[in-house]
């Protein structure tokens, strides 16, 4: 009956596609799930494009500002996947009395998280394709109208998007599930700050401040940079990518933290049960 | 079934407390277990079996002392070790939406097996679980959950295996055909068994050893009969009554 396990180590990619499989097989067969890729970005896009519709007829509307307030609602819905992603695939574990399974596998936390990267990646992608190209045939906009250089914003969005959602489950963790309200939540709390629809210039000059130390704020900064003045913002993007270096980092730093005290004082074990 | 084998784990002085300067959830445990052994841990509720269990799945780090599996520190060396080792327990489960074919294949696959998908087959049917195999968890009744979780447990083919009340949902039928698949892999393989359960016949009749835990210390441990003997009891009920009742001082 030895078929063997070999010692699983960082970088052994069938414990990586075990988790996968079962995330693939998850959404394969969930309505829900599926809907939550695509409904509400698709809501979200007609709402904004109708808008859009309409401020295209006023004269003094800018042309570039109507392009903006789309572009920015397709990456403001990837930021928020990439970090929803990671969060409710946590909290699906828990939901379904599986997380001390994992836990007692030969894997570390770190497969677990990087699974949830690649799977969220692969959500974000999906979705921001069809949001794409639908507002391509209903609306006109051409996403990629900002230029190839979007991705390299994209990139910052995502980062930042996992960041947070790695943060949130850090925070379930230690909280419990009294705090899964913050998977769906935290990332609103960043949203007046992150200068999406609106130039920083205009926010009051506290949010002003606060929005400096938010990545997203100099992803749609240089977004609209882009759009008027054509070339590519790259201190804004320097200044994006510098900030998710730091919150990535915390975000890892809080997360290996809750697990270092949830193994002395134990109250993972309760998660789920 | 002997456990004349090497020794697999070994616990010195382990003891844990959830909250500084709290009671003792386990305190100052010694322990050993053999390949080819079945010791069944058993207490009321609080006596810590579960706690001392966590801490050998690395799930919790003591307080004091250590515990060495295969001869490795479980708290440094976890992931030397959980590959060869594995848990499961009726409070857990696995996800709903899948069935269970897909969660032992997701598991094989996270305990890195060279052929996962042959070994979920075999699994399948060593546990007579081929009728249900492509039914949804969350359609399954109580006992076909609680076979499921076994066949998860050994989905690694494990050296050491913890099981929490393994046979508590199962009917009298399948308790049996559970313990003799055990009883087989232990006499054949090896495989070193320690688990919980408050049947207490079924622990006189499945294991060669038997530690009774009161207030997180091992109260009495040794064979059914040395136990009974010692205790002057008819059975293991009885002991477990007496053991179980007794303040400070009855440890032997």
């Amino acid at each position: 009956m030895s078929e063997g396990p070999e010692p699983v180590s960082l970088f052994s990619w069938r414990p990586l596609a075990g988790i996968l499989y079962r995330q693939a097989v998850l959404y394969r067969r969930s309505l829900p799930r599926w809907m939550e890729i695509f409904y509400w970005p698709l809501l979200d896009l007609l709402v904004w494009g109708f808008l859009t519709l309409y401020l295209k007829r006023i004269p003094s509307f800018l042309p570039s500002a109507v392009v903006s307030l789309l572009g920015a609602l397709l990456l403001w819905d990837m930021l928020y996947r990439a970090q929803q992603g990671i969060s409710v695939m946590f909290l699906e574990e828990i939901w379904s009395r599986n997380l001390i399974h994992l836990l007692v596998a030969p894997i570390t936390p770190y497969h677990v998280v990087f699974a949830a990267i690649v799977s969220s990646f692969g959500k974000v992608l999906l979705s921001s394709t069809v949001a794409a190209t639908l507002a391509y045939f209903l609306f006109s906009f051409k996403i990629f109208s900002l230029g190839i250089d979007l991705l390299f914003f994209v990139g910052a969005l995502l980062t930042m998007g996992w960041a947070l959602g790695i943060m949130t489950t850090a925070i379930i963790l230690r909280f419990g599930q009294e705090a899964e309200v913050l998977a769906w939540g935290i990332i609103f709390l960043f949203q007046p700050f992150s200068a999406v629809f609106n130039p920083v210039a205009v926010l009051p000059p506290v949010a002003a401040t606060l929005s400096r130390f938010v990545p997203a704020s100099y992803v749609f900064e240089g977004m609209r940079s882009l759009l008027t003045v054509g070339t590519m913002p790259f201190r804004d993007l320097f200044m994006a990518y510098l900030l998710d270096a730091v919150y990535m980092a915390g975000a890892v730093f809080l997360y290996a933290g809750v697990i270092r005290r949830a193994r002395r004082r134990g109250f993972h074990l309760k998660l789920g049960s | 079934m002997g456990g004349s084998g090497e020794k697999v784990l070994v616990s010195e002085k382990v003891s844990k407390r959830y909250l500084p300067g709290g009671p003792f959830a386990v305190k100052e445990v010694d322990l050993s277990l053999h390949a080819g052994e079945v010791v069944s841990m058993v207490g009321p509720n609080g006596a810590g079996k579960s706690t001392l269990v966590q801490m050998m799945l690395g799930l919790l780090i003591p307080d004091g002392g250590s515990i060495r599996i295969f001869g490795q520190d479980v708290v440094a060396d976890r992931r030397r070790i959980a590959h060869r080792i594995n848990y499961a327990s009726t409070d857990l489960s696995l996800p709903y939406a899948l069935t269970v074919r897909e969660n032992l294949l997701t598991y094989a696959l996270i305990y890195n097996m060279k052929k996962p998908r042959e070994r979920v087959s075999r699994l399948l049917s060593l546990l007579g679980l081929e009728s249900f195999a492509d039914r949804k968890v969350g359609a399954l009744s109580t006992g076909q959950v609680a076979r499921m979780g076994i066949a998860k447990a050994l989905v690694n083919d494990p050296e050491i295996l913890f099981l929490d009340e393994p046979t508590a949902t199962l009917d009298p039928e399948v308790s049996a055909q559970l313990r003799q698949l055990l009883a087989e892999m232990v006499r054949e393989r090896g495989m070193a068994l320690l688990y919980t359960s408050h049947n207490m016949r079924e622990v006189e009749r499945f294991s060669d050893r038997i530690l009774l835990m009161r207030e997180g210390e091992i109260a009495a441990q040794g064979t059914a009969s040395s136990l009974m003997d010692r205790y002057k009891t008819q059975d293991l009920e009885a002991l477990f009554l007496l053991v179980a009742g007794k303040k400070e001082g009855a440890v032997v």
